[in-house]
């Protein structure tokens, strides 16, 4: 485990800065079509080949890599912080209150929150630019995901609120604001790390099928879901195996954040 | 396991087909209804047009109408009425006999208010009663309030119901009857044992025994099933699967060459839409509608999205039109140079990379289509980019299809759309609710009280003069000009045709594919399976 996790940390560095340098390591624009080389083959020139377009594969890999993996955390930032909150506070106040969070965060999971996407994306303006349309993509997927995370943080919550320390501190006359700030939250934090790296590959996943679903970023920006579309004609993969690049990067990238997921769930408190 | 055998019997005169004797294909839904005068879907219309027996009919191959139920027919009073030789000995599946009555009692459902036929709508020229006259058994005069453009041709939508049958709708005249429905699962049409038609050698038709079609939504399920054999026919196949198949299985694929389909972009011109004034300015100026056409490269659309399996489209007539088609209006050119040059006398010229109006607004507007059509999204990629070229930015848009729906014809909150027009009619009598100025789709901007545009006025009085005249060569010189200022202010851009794509098992014979719906069934009495028996005394 000691090995594997700077070996995770180096490979998603090395993924973010490519893809933060895209501009210096792509001989191409991600929107440029050399409709002359279509469905190209990787070359000097293009070195995962061109796409279906004539576009770089290999530029609008980085580029798209930018878009998931700068988004995908901030996204699961946001609905982590919403979850510590919310479950948080529902298992630190209890009785009433808790029963409340509880069943509305069961009504929340049961919502069927995809024509919500659907809807928001009608509702736009019809001038947003791509970039925009893509955060607010990935803001609404933070803001719908945070039910999940919120059930085991109040689990957590309970058990902490339940343990001697705090019982003591309680008694102790300190303040419930305190309570909560000072001596809860810090304590939470192995849980709420361990929510917020389960959520990235989550959302990376999320942006992945909504570009399936001709929902994610539109064109001519790249993203992960857009290139792992092609992928659905599998007889062309099969000839033409460079294509599986997004898959591939995708899989090396959700098993490095799940190393360090795991490294964080067994580092002690 | 099913061995499947080939087997020719005679008895007493008699063949009858082996068990497999059975075409089976895929719709894509449950069909709504099995009444042929309801018919609006497609799932329906492929159970009608199997089913029902019509007076005439268009050979989809020649493009010529052929007497079915009649043998003979007469169109008068300038379009005002027809006369019908009846088929005589003709019986419905029930064994009822055909006679003038149950054309008669046809009509009258077709055009009872109350039914909201959708076949019918063809035959309303004019507000008034439609009478049906008969002077015998087998004479039968059909007279309308108004004139009916290409009346003949409308009669190939119009199955004949019996008016004494005690099984209503089920008793048929076409090739194929009813046998089966289960819903969400397939609907089986079984030969009809009182169809009138043989072939050249006196055998009964049809030679299937049934007709399965399977419903499947799935397209890559029906390939599928295609490959292993559980499928015969694939009726309208895309271009990626196209040249899959083609791959793999050669001799299958069908490519009928140029569909009447388009692919169109269009720009919102209603005068009160929610738009910024300039962008209403932009989108009603002919300069720049026709420069965003020139600008779009139609090869590199049919090349790149097409594979080849499409026609850059010139107009409101595909060029597997042959009759209508005016030869004299040409594709855009795809030109940088000449778009340009139209922008410039329009008003625009270059700023920096941008493209700016006379008031030095940047011109950027969007473009919305319906979401997961990849055909739809590569084609936008490629005009994108011809677009970029001219220093227009445009996005990309796309949009679930009700959503796609609300904004073009309820809010007409949209700049501009891409979309495929179905046309399934040679006649441009069929076109009219498109270019005439009042009409719902007149699509850029519908339901106009009077033509705003002196060229949409023009549109209007030619649609109505070939509407109303009977006189083939003056409705093509009519719709000539249609097409000509149509080319001229281009209020519809029309990118390509699509082919007309399909695929056929190498035991299916006598398929003849056409460009005109249904493509590869349109002759389905006389389509075999197989080596099993083909024939019947």
């Amino acid at each position: 485990m000691k090995l594997k996790q700077p070996i995770a940390l180096v490979v998603l560095a090395v993924a973010v800065a490519a893809s933060l340098g895209a501009g210096w390591l792509a001989h191409h624009s991600y929107a440029d079509q050399s409709r002359e080389f279509i469905s190209a083959p990787p070359s000097a020139e293009f070195w995962l080949g061109t796409d279906e377009l004539g576009r770089d594969r290999f530029a609008r890999l980085l580029y798209g890599t930018r878009v998931s993996l700068l988004l995908a955390p901030a996204a699961a930032l946001l609905s982590t912080l919403i979850a510590a909150l919310i479950g948080g506070a529902a298992g630190f106040l209890g009785g009433r209150w808790e029963r409340i969070v509880t069943a509305g965060v069961d009504l929340f999971l049961s919502l069927p929150w995809l024509f919500l996407l659907l809807a928001v994306r009608a509702l736009l303006p019809l001038n947003t630019p791509p970039v925009t349309s893509v955060t607010i993509t990935f803001l609404l997927l933070g803001c719908l995901g945070w039910a999940a995370p919120a059930r085991i943080i109040r689990a957590g919550t309970r058990t902490l609120v339940n343990s001697d320390y705090l019982v003591q501190a309680s008694a102790s006359g300190i303040s419930r604001w305190r309570l909560f700030w000072r001596h809860l939250l810090p304590n939470l934090r192995p849980i709420l790390l361990a929510q917020f790296w389960i959520s990235v590959p989550v959302f990376i996943l999320s942006e992945a099928n909504l570009g399936l679903l001709g929902l994610g970023v539109s064109e001519p920006l790249p993203s992960w879901g857009a290139m792992l579309r092609e992928l659905e004609n599998y007889s062309t993969v099969l000839r033409n195996p460079w294509m599986l690049a997004p898959a591939v990067l995708l899989v090396v990238v959700v098993s490095c954040l799940q190393l360090l997921l795991r490294t964080e769930e067994s580092a002690p408190c | 396991m099913l061995i499947r055998l080939a087997v020719v019997l005679s008895v007493g005169g008699a063949l009858a087909a082996a068990a497999s004797n059975e075409l089976r294909f895929s719709v894509r839904n449950d069909p709504k209804t099995f009444n042929p005068l309801l018919v609006d879907d497609e799932s329906s219309l492929a159970v009608r047009y199997l089913t029902g027996g019509v007076l005439i009919r268009l050979n989809r191959y020649t493009e010529e109408l052929e007497g079915e139920l009649a043998t003979k027919w007469k169109v008068s009073e300038n379009g005002r009425s027809i006369d019908f030789e009846l088929r005589r000995g003709v019986r419905f599946s029930d064994g009822t006999p055909f006679t003038c009555q149950d054309v008669a009692y046809t009509m009258h459902q077709l055009m009872e208010p109350a039914l909201h036929s959708p076949t019918g709508d063809a035959f309303r020229s004019a507000p008034g009663e439609v009478e049906t006259q008969c002077a015998g058994p087998f004479q039968a005069k059909v007279r309308f309030p108004g004139p009916v453009a290409a009346l003949a041709a409308q009669f190939d939508q119009a199955a004949v119901l019996s008016a004494v049958s005690p099984r209503k709708e089920s008793a048929v005249l076409g090739p194929f009857e009813l046998g089966e429905y289960k819903p969400g699962a397939y609907v089986l049409l079984r030969r009809n044992p009182n169809y009138w038609k043989r072939d050249a050698n006196g055998h009964a038709l049809p030679y299937l025994d049934s007709i399965r079609l399977e419903i499947q939504q799935n397209r890559e399920l029906e390939l599928l099933r295609f490959r292993r054999g559980e499928l015969d026919l694939i009726n309208k196949l895309d271009p990626d699967m196209y040249d899959r198949l083609s791959s793999q299985m050669p001799r299958v694929v069908v490519d009928a060459g140029p569909s009447l389909d388009w692919e169109t972009v269009f720009f919102n011109q209603v005068q009160n839409a929610p738009l910024p004034e300039h962008k209403r300015r932009w989108f009603r100026s002919g300069d720049f509608r026709r420069a965003v056409s020139e600008a779009i490269r139609r090869d590199d659309i049919v090349r790149i999205v097409y594979h080849g399996h499409a026609r850059a489209a010139a107009g409101p007539v595909s060029v597997a039109n042959h009759f209508w088609l005016n030869p004299a209006v040409k594709p855009g050119s795809g030109s940088e140079t000449t778009a340009m040059a139209l922008l410039q006398h329009g008003g625009f010229r270059r700023s920096g990379g941008a493209l700016v109006d006379s008031e030095g607004n940047k011109v950027e507007f969007s473009m919305i289509t319906n979401a997961g059509n990849k055909l739809h999204e590569r084609m936008l990629a490629l005009i994108q980019q011809d677009l970029a070229r001219l220093g227009i930015q445009l996005h990309v848009v796309p949009l679930d299809f009700p959503s796609l729906v609300e904004r073009i014809s309820r809010t007409f909150n949209y700049e501009s759309v891409l979309m495929a027009w179905s046309n399934i009619d040679l006649d441009p009598s069929a076109q009219m609710n498109v270019w005439v100025s009042s009409a719902s789709n007149h699509q850029w901007n519908p339901n106009q009280k009077s033509p705003e545009t002196a060229w949409e006025a023009e549109i209007d009085q030619l649609m109505q003069a070939q509407n109303g005249s009977q006189d083939p060569s003056k409705r093509k010189a009519y719709f000539d000009q249609v097409q000509r200022i149509v080319a001229d202010q281009a209020p519809i851009l029309f990118l390509v045709n699509p082919n007309a794509l399909s695929a056929v098992a190498p035991n299916v014979k006598n398929v003849t594919p056409s460009v005109v719906a249904p493509q590869v069934y349109w002759n389905a009495d006389r389509l075999q399976v197989g080596g099993a028996l083909v024939s019947r005394r």
